[in-house]
């Protein structure tokens, strides 16, 4: 797996889709990591830089998909091209993508790791749910996808048939998927501060585990993590 | 001597990080494992962030056989911080961790603003470590303290070596909408930037108290190297960075440049000149 960089990135522009904002930044040198890893973004002003996974990685470009739900993520979605800021990243272990019978479900925002896992698995079947018709155009990210809206849920549309799930949605979401299909990967999301493993701000309890999210998830059940991540090579000496 | 403040780096997972401070401050440790705080755990502000992890640790038996050894694998000079509910589990935590060659010093942790408090208080604290290991011991104390001068004295006189000045403040952030906490606990520890008076406050409070006699890590906000130095001229005899290292791993070797050029443009040969010299009699 690439080693984290870290590196000041210019926005090469942003897209409406739904309520959401797909943000794209110039690569760089910056490696666009593997589905379910995230990077830290910087905001200027702001003291704690947010994880966002990796939506789309068209050529010569980073995309996340942001939820404008509080002031940096606002602010984010308002970026302007041309503006820079420190994007960090590839970080954390990502899904294993090497499965036999590969179903994406998503939930909501969950569905922001979801366009870059399709991309690279050849586009397999999707599940998303979404709180509204006008969230539901994320869909429109993920082809093949099976959309439904609030009351229904995902869960409802998981087939009875075993499939390698590969999920990302709210707690509850992924709790649900996680009794339907005990091996599922799951996609965990928490408040972090660094991203390299420093801070325990993103620390779960599942299954009696306690998970360091940022290294030894976002994905429960995904890849091994590969650990130490700053261990002071060529690649990190960017910035 | 930069270190990191206790908590705010993982060597293992970021040793080249860790290798660019002058000893690297473990995590705090005790006696029983912790699982720590609800989330969520942090929260921003407009001046600092919130924390509230809650002294996560795998406790002192699996600490000294399974991460210990991987530590000193690196190479890097340790301190450990060392937390507990009571003075006994301070002590025994020191006593098991207090004598390895690899630990230079063990840091009390006397003031976390994210568990219960002690017990006892500071002195009596340092009392029962200081009766279990010869290891130097810094007591890391709170700026919320009333008189920190006067629970400096008394926790030197109980036996500490040195001084670590200052932990996180306490600080409350509400949800936008709900209004409820951000944080699981509620409350939890204010750092960063709105720290940096308070911290270097105490540090000069203490330094004066002590007649500038025993070493002071001083700790809060510190993200240049000029912060490094205003700290150093209020009296520390060295300085932790903290919440910096989340969004500057490069940090250390950054701070200990600006520091250098700082030392340097006033004339100050070495470290130990600036040393408090904020507490020179002020010329007319």
């Amino acid at each position: 797996m690439p080693a984290p960089r870290k590196e000041r990135r210019k926005v090469a522009g942003s897209e409406r889709v739904g309520v959401y904002t797909l943000l794209r930044f110039e690569r760089g040198g910056l490696d666009a990591g593997i589905p379910g890893q995230f990077f830290m973004l910087e905001l200027p002003g702001h003291i704690v830089p947010r994880p966002f996974s990796i939506c789309l990685a068209p050529k010569g470009e980073l995309g996340f998909l942001i939820d404008p739900v509080g002031p940096v993520t606002r602010e984010l979605c308002e970026l302007e091209r041309g503006r820079e800021i420190s994007v960090f990243g590839p970080l954390g272990n990502g899904f294993r993508t090497d499965v036999d019978r590969p179903l994406l479900v998503g939930g909501g925002i969950g569905v922001a790791p979801l366009p870059y896992a399709s991309q690279l698995m050849d586009k397999p079947p999707a599940i998303l749910g979404f709180r509204t018709r006008h969230h539901a155009e994320a869909a429109e990210l993920v082809p093949k996808a099976e959309v439904c809206i609030e009351p229904m849920l995902v869960t409802e549309l998981i087939p009875a048939v075993p499939m390698d799930v590969l999920a990302c949605g709210p707690e509850p979401m992924l709790h649900s998927v996680h009794a339907l299909v005990p091996d599922a990967q799951l996609a965990w999301e928490a408040p972090m501060a660094c991203g390299f493993g420093a801070c325990y701000g993103c620390v779960i309890e599942f299954q009696g585990k306690s998970i360091r999210l940022c290294v030894e998830g976002p994905i429960v059940n995904g890849r091994p993590p590969v650990l130490p991540v700053l261990n002071g090579t060529e690649e990190e000496k960017a910035e | 001597m930069i270190l990191n403040a206790s908590g705010c780096l993982d060597a293992l997972t970021a040793p080249a990080v860790a290798r660019e401070l002058d000893a690297y401050v473990v995590k705090t440790v005790t006696l029983e494992p912790r699982v720590g705080n609800p989330q969520p755990r942090l929260a921003e502000t407009d001046f600092g962030m919130l924390n509230s992890i809650g002294l996560q640790n795998p406790g002192v038996e699996r600490f000294c056989s399974e991460v210990l050894p991987r530590l000193e694998e690196l190479g890097i000079p340790l301190w450990v911080s060392v937390g507990g509910a009571e003075a006994t589990e301070y002590a025994e935590v020191c006593a098991r961790i207090g004598e390895r060659a690899t630990v230079h010093a063990l840091e009390l942790n006397l003031s976390c603003p994210n568990v219960d408090p002690a017990a006892e208080g500071a002195a009596e604290i340092v009392a029962a470590a200081r009766a279990a290991t010869k290891a130097p011991l810094y007591a890391k104390l709170s700026p919320l303290l009333p008189d920190v001068a006067g629970v400096a004295r008394s926790v030197l006189e109980a036996g500490a070596t040195g001084l670590s000045l200052v932990n996180s403040l306490r600080g409350l952030a509400l949800d936008e909408w709900t209004l409820e906490p951000k944080l699981g606990r509620g409350v939890g520890g204010y750092s960063g930037a709105a720290l940096r008076p308070v911290a270097l406050a105490a540090v000069f409070i203490c330094y004066e108290a002590t007649d500038g006699e025993v070493p002071i890590v001083g700790m809060g906000g510190v993200e240049t190297g000029k912060h490094a130095l205003d700290l150093i001229a209020a009296g520390a005899s060295a300085v932790a960075l903290g919440s910096i290292l989340f969004r500057d791993p490069k940090a250390p070797e950054r701070v200990r440049g600006e520091l250098a050029e700082e030392l340097d443009a006033r004339g100050f040969k070495r470290l130990e000149e600036a040393r408090g010299v904020a507490h020179r009699p002020q010329s007319d």
